[in-house]
């Protein structure tokens, strides 16, 4: 039987490197385990839900790149796919294959950033994440090549995309998708058999399909519990339907079922990105973007559209009053739904098992804090 | 414990990948700022472009400003039938380089521009007036939403194709 102290409680953030951007924990402990856990948000909060009702649409969709700012593709894509729900727009196939192109892209980009940051919080300071960046930094440069900036790439519009694809594009993403298999085989001769890393994370922080359901939480954190879902398959949006991929899910729900997922994830995606060339070079080039007037002005209604976003379920909520900029838009950030599952995880764990299992959810401060 | 029965083994995998990187050197850091790569021929980079001849003051690159950083002002009165453009005004302090005003712009009279290394000792250094949005030779415009001007530029450098060692 172990002997109780008295609770000691400790904060950890805002400014600390291993909360993933400016979140505070405060937490209690009995000696070195964790009996209690608040999380503290709002460091980040910079008010877009409000910003949206000043604006027109189409202005929005650069502020949702700074929401998820590892995945902004995915927040165009949510966010324009809910504009144009609500004003029944039709996409052409070319824009939609695009759309499927860009968001795989950026679901390998975010995962090789949360893989890294994983391994790099487990105590394998920064090697292996390097070995991501290289990857990554390649498909920034894509993304460069595609709407000229690496980050915030406000690429999307209602109705289509904002340009077409460069001529020198598919051929760089086919040398891509080729090499990319070998360089995931690489990630996983690195660490995923380390007995190191499967000391620290086999077993820790499980979180039960009941639990997660209950917390809403959705995306790799809910599929480890072994509940599969996914938006794609299970309210599926763009031409997902016509493409052939796996849901992968895992056993335990434990930190190293919520790495080792992503790193099944990103196969998928070379997957999915295999089919969607071939898909768009059987198209014609030109139309890309349906035609929309610059003002869009929805009909009076409301909608609320989700997309599986690389952290999961991302959705927007978009009331309208029939004028130039919407009257009420929620985001739903799946990075907060999935922290609010944090204290089921890491009760009766340690301090250092605290880092990892934070690590390992995958958040971005700027879509919890919005 | 089984989890331990060959201990070792898969430390030892990850640390030959490690010694075979060591050997084989990738070709992958770029020595900024001794080599520089070529930039993305599209690229939304700090500082717009003003073409003087082609503005004529619709002004609906300051509407579509999500940040309101564009100030526009014409003459009252019509100087050889057209409004002269008499205040031109981008604040890039609060700009945040989206590009809808290069969309928006009805007669290609605004440019993204391709330079970079744009930082200022003061804000009021980054409110720029007409004068100094005009091209010029360290003011190039990109092709961001003109594609009659991408074949022009040059291509830009990938690391997919590990272009870096050569480009010294």
């Amino acid at each position: 039987m172990a002997i109780r102290t008295q609770p000691v409680s400790i904060n950890i953030g805002p400014q600390h490197p291993s909360t993933h951007g400016v979140f505070r924990l405060r937490v209690t402990f009995d000696g070195e385990v964790i009996i209690g856990l608040e999380p503290i948000f709002g460091y980040l909060h910079r008010g877009k839900e409000k910003l949206a009702e000043a604006r027109t649409y189409t202005q929005f969709i650069p502020i949702t790149d700074r929401a998820d700012y590892l995945a902004s593709m995915s927040n165009n894509w949510g966010y324009c796919l809910a504009v144009e729900r609500l004003a029944g727009i039709e996409l052409p196939e070319r824009a939609e294959y695009i759309r499927v192109l860009v968001g795989e892209m950026m679901r390998i980009s975010n995962h090789l950033m949360a893989v890294g940051f994983f391994l790099n919080d487990c105590g394998a300071f920064f090697t292996p994440l390097l070995y991501m960046y290289r990857e990554r930094e390649k498909l920034l440069d894509l993304f460069d090549m595609l709407c000229g900036q690496r980050l915030n790439y406000n690429y999307m519009r209602i109705g289509g995309v904002s340009q077409d694809l460069p001529v020198e594009f598919l051929p760089a993403l086919k040398k891509f998708v080729q090499e990319m298999p070998g360089y995931i085989d690489e990630y996983e001769q690195l660490l995923t058999t380390n007995e190191i890393l499967l000391a620290r994370s086999k077993g820790v922080g499980v979180l039960s399909p009941e639990q997660a359901v209950n917390a809403s939480v959705s995306g790799p954190v809910l599929r480890a519990c072994g509940v599969e879902w996914d938006i794609r398959r299970a309210d599926p949006y763009s031409i997902y339907p016509q493409l052939e991929f796996d849901i992968p899910t895992g056993i335990q729900g434990d930190t190293y079922d919520r790495f080792y997922l992503r790193i099944q994830e990103m196969r998928q995606s070379v997957r999915i990105l295999q089919q969607a060339i071939t898909g768009i070079e059987q198209l014609p080039h030109g139309v890309y973007r349906a035609h929309v007037l610059s003002l869009v002005r929805p009909p009076k209604g409301e909608v609320y559209s989700r997309i599986e976003s690389p952290k999961g379920e991302l959705g927007y909520y978009i009331v309208s009053d029939g004028g130039v900029s919407p009257w009420r838009c929620r985001m739903r950030g799946p990075s907060q739904l999935n922290l609010t599952a944090l204290r089921d995880m890491v009760l009766g764990w340690k301090l250092a098992d605290l880092i990892i299992i934070l690590g390992s959810i995958d958040i971005v401060m700027g879509e919890v804090d919005r | 414990m089984s989890k331990f029965d060959r201990f070792g083994l898969g430390l030892a995998k990850g640390l030959a990948l490690t010694g075979k990187t060591l050997l084989s050197r990738p070709n992958i850091t770029v020595q900024y700022p001794e080599q520089r790569l070529d930039v993305s021929r599209r690229l939304r980079g700090p500082e717009l472009v003003w073409v003087a001849l082609k503005c004529t003051g619709c002004a609906t690159c300051a509407k579509s400003c999500p940040q309101g950083s564009i100030e526009l002002a014409t003459s009252q009165e019509l100087v050889d039938n057209k409004y002269e453009v008499v205040e031109f005004l981008v604040d890039h302090g609060r700009c945040m380089f989206c590009g809808l005003c290069v969309e928006a712009c009805p007669f290609d009279a605004l440019y993204m521009g391709r330079g970079y290394e744009r930082a200022a000792y003061r804000r009021g250094d980054l409110v720029l007036p007409k004068e100094k949005l005009q091209m010029s030779a360290d003011r190039q415009p990109s092709a961001y939403c003109r594609p009659e001007m991408e074949a022009e530029l040059p291509l830009q450098t990938l690391l997919v194709y590990g272009q870096t060692r050569a480009k010294r």
